[in-house]
């Protein structure tokens, strides 16, 4: 079906949207939700399985104290009431990415509740309210043969692998979100960036959207104003930060294209798809499982001791917004250059140059600049571009010990990118270094006075601007590896003139 | 009045995956209804001073520390599968399903 969809600022200009976003995220804990079966990534198909998560009978679970712990973490730092007394509950569905037919999950006692995360938008801040959060198991993995894609349709069997299946995964959900308007899109992504930040500073989980670590769901309405929230979808299979928004973006266009056309929305669950950045329907709710929710009778109720919550309230770190607004003072940035550094996703590499000796104003440069450029250029995270920020500060003490200039030292930073060893290992190897021998230096300035005879006329006749002509004679000349004011005062010096 | 209705069995059967007949539905109707209306008896004498019960045993956090124990072998765990492919459990294609989170 193709229809030509409105352009956003009309569709922006006409409709309220409303965001809403459900995101769950795998813990890091050494073992499952309800077994010791280890929960690291990877490993051969059904090696990390028990009788407790393949659901055979006789077994029975207990819930592990860690996974309790972090998801406790994970809602005061969102700011949420903790549960006094709550309990698990069984999700019944027919689907065997779960063996027992059941998922274990928490129902109308979530443990966390009530709280909200504030992210900046283009120097705003937006309240994201928290509606829950709560703890459940992973499923396993069901790869579909028989089929051309190895998409479900058209398979004729699945193969399970239960690995995964157990492993505690928390979902944070999110209240509805209205009033953003045509910045919708951005202030979901930037809700789930701050989210992944936040996970991240508390240790809980490695976060890692492309191994399916943080995985997102987006649901989206448009209401005219002033008129009721219209019927939202929910796009699933949005798996990078970047997907988020365009996901928000492109279910804003198509739901206006219908309703400009006087259709209706349906209610239903929609597919992102990375490479078109469109959306497809999936399960339609006419047909939504009945999960037949009820306690689960295995697992006894939760009671976490308000003097443990208040322990782990109390030792909660600094969380990344904060930790932002000091670093911002401390290195005397004004709201633009942070979020320059922001956008190049630079604060931990500035942060940790810093902390290995550099002073803030060299590390931005390093990190902004040349490494910035390059990391555009071959299109990788500033992270992965291939210096430490251990690497750059060395580099920048050996500018400032006056053993590299600048143009040098970006020289060494390519070899340092390039695998060639740290910055002193490059310089050494490469022959680097500034000249700093007087001896070697006042040979190359005699040979240039000796070479441009006209030119040292002028000097010593008093029009000292000539000297440019012989400082680059003279950085020729040493390959570019002498100080030029050490040069230039060389040249003066030999020619009696006057700086 | 039934405590179930035939409507309501078939929906059950449906969640269930069980293909019930028409006569059987009737059959089990009548059943579920005898069953229900009898624990609805237990709610006649609740009053309000005792709480709804969804657990038997008085205790709460009953948790067991983040230390790994060892797993089944694949072969073992795979032991009582219908049918293995590929070191994973192989079953019918599932259409028109969706998974749980």
């Amino acid at each position: 079906m193709t229809t030509t969809l409105p352009a956003y600022d009309e569709v922006v200009a006409r409709y309220e949207p409303v965001i809403g976003l459900e995101t769950h995220v795998e813990l890091g804990t050494n073992t499952k939700m309800f077994c010791g079966c280890p929960t690291d990534f990877g490993g051969e198909p059904n090696t990390r399985v028990c009788p407790v998560c393949l659901g055979l009978p006789g077994s029975l679970p207990v819930a592990n104290k860690a996974a309790i712990e972090a998801t406790i973490r994970i809602g005061l730092a969102l700011n949420c009431s903790i549960a006094e007394w709550c309990r698990f509950a069984r999700k019944n569905y027919f689907y065997p990415d779960m063996p027992k037919d059941f998922q274990i999950s928490q129902y109308d006692e979530p443990l966390c509740f009530d709280g909200y995360l504030d992210v900046e938008v283009g120097g705003e801040l937006v309240r994201i309210g928290i509606e829950r959060v709560h703890l459940e198991e992973d499923t396993g993995k069901t790869l579909h043969v028989g089929g051309a894609t190895g998409r479900i349709h058209g398979a004729t069997e699945s193969l399970v692998d239960y690995n995964r299946a157990g492993i505690p995964l928390v979902e944070i959900v999110t209240k509805p979100v209205p009033g953003t308007g045509a910045l919708a899109p951005e202030v979901a992504r930037a809700y789930v960036t701050e989210l992944r930040d936040v996970l991240r500073t508390l240790g809980v989980s490695d976060v890692r959207m492309e191994e399916g670590s943080l995985r997102c769901d987006v649901n989206t309405s448009l209401n005219l104003p002033g008129e009721e929230w219209g019927t939202r979808t929910e796009t699933k299979n949005v798996n990078s930060l970047r997907s988020v928004e365009r996901a928000v973006r492109s279910e804003m266009l198509r739901q206006a294209s219908v309703l400009d056309a006087g259709g209706k929305i349906t209610q239903e669950t929609r597919h992102f798809h990375e490479d078109t950045g469109d959306t497809t329907p999936g399960r339609s709710k006419e047909t939504a499982t009945d999960y037949r929710y009820f306690p689960e009778p295995d697992l006894v109720p939760l009671a976490p001791d308000p003097a443990w919550v208040a322990e782990l309230k109390a030792a909660l770190p600094e969380l990344p917004r904060l930790h932002r607004r000091r670093l911002q003072e401390q290195w005397g940035l004004s709201d633009l250059d942070m979020q320059s550094v922001l956008n190049a996703g630079a604060v931990e590499l500035i942060e940790a140059t810093v902390a290995a000796g550099a002073t803030p104003a060299a590390a931005r440069k390093w990190w902004l600049g040349e490494l910035s450029r390059r990391a555009n250029e071959t299109g990788v995270e500033l992270a992965d571009v291939g210096a430490t920020p251990e690497q750059v500060a060395e580099l920048q003490g050996l500018v400032d010990a006056g053993k590299l200039n600048d143009k040098l030292a970006r020289t060494v930073l390519e070899g340092v990118v390039a695998g060639e060893g740290s910055p002193t290992e490059v310089m050494t190897n490469r022959n680097l270094e500034v000249v700093s021998d007087t001896g070697a230096l006042t040979a190359a300035v005699d040979e240039a006075i000796a070479a441009n005879p006209d030119v040292a006329d002028k000097i010593r006749s008093g029009k000292v601007a000539a000297a440019g002509a012989l400082v680059g004679a003279v950085m020729k000349t040493t390959r570019g590896q002498a100080d030029a004011k050490t040069v230039r005062e060389l040249i003066l010096e030999r020619l009696g003139a006057q700086g | 009045m039934a405590a179930i209705s035939r409507e309501e069995v078939a929906h059950l059967a449906r969640l269930s995956r069980l293909a019930v007949t028409e006569e059987e539905l009737d059959t089990f109707a009548g059943q579920l209804d005898v069953i229900l209306q009898s624990v609805a008896q237990v709610g006649e004498v609740a009053a309000a001073d005792i709480p709804p019960t969804s657990h038997s045993v008085p205790l709460t956090n009953v948790l067991r520390e983040d230390v790994v124990t060892p797993c089944l072998t694949p072969e073992e765990a795979l032991s009582g599968a219908p049918d293995v492919d590929q070191q994973r459990f192989r079953v019918p294609r599932i259409l028109d399903e969706d998974v749980a989170s």
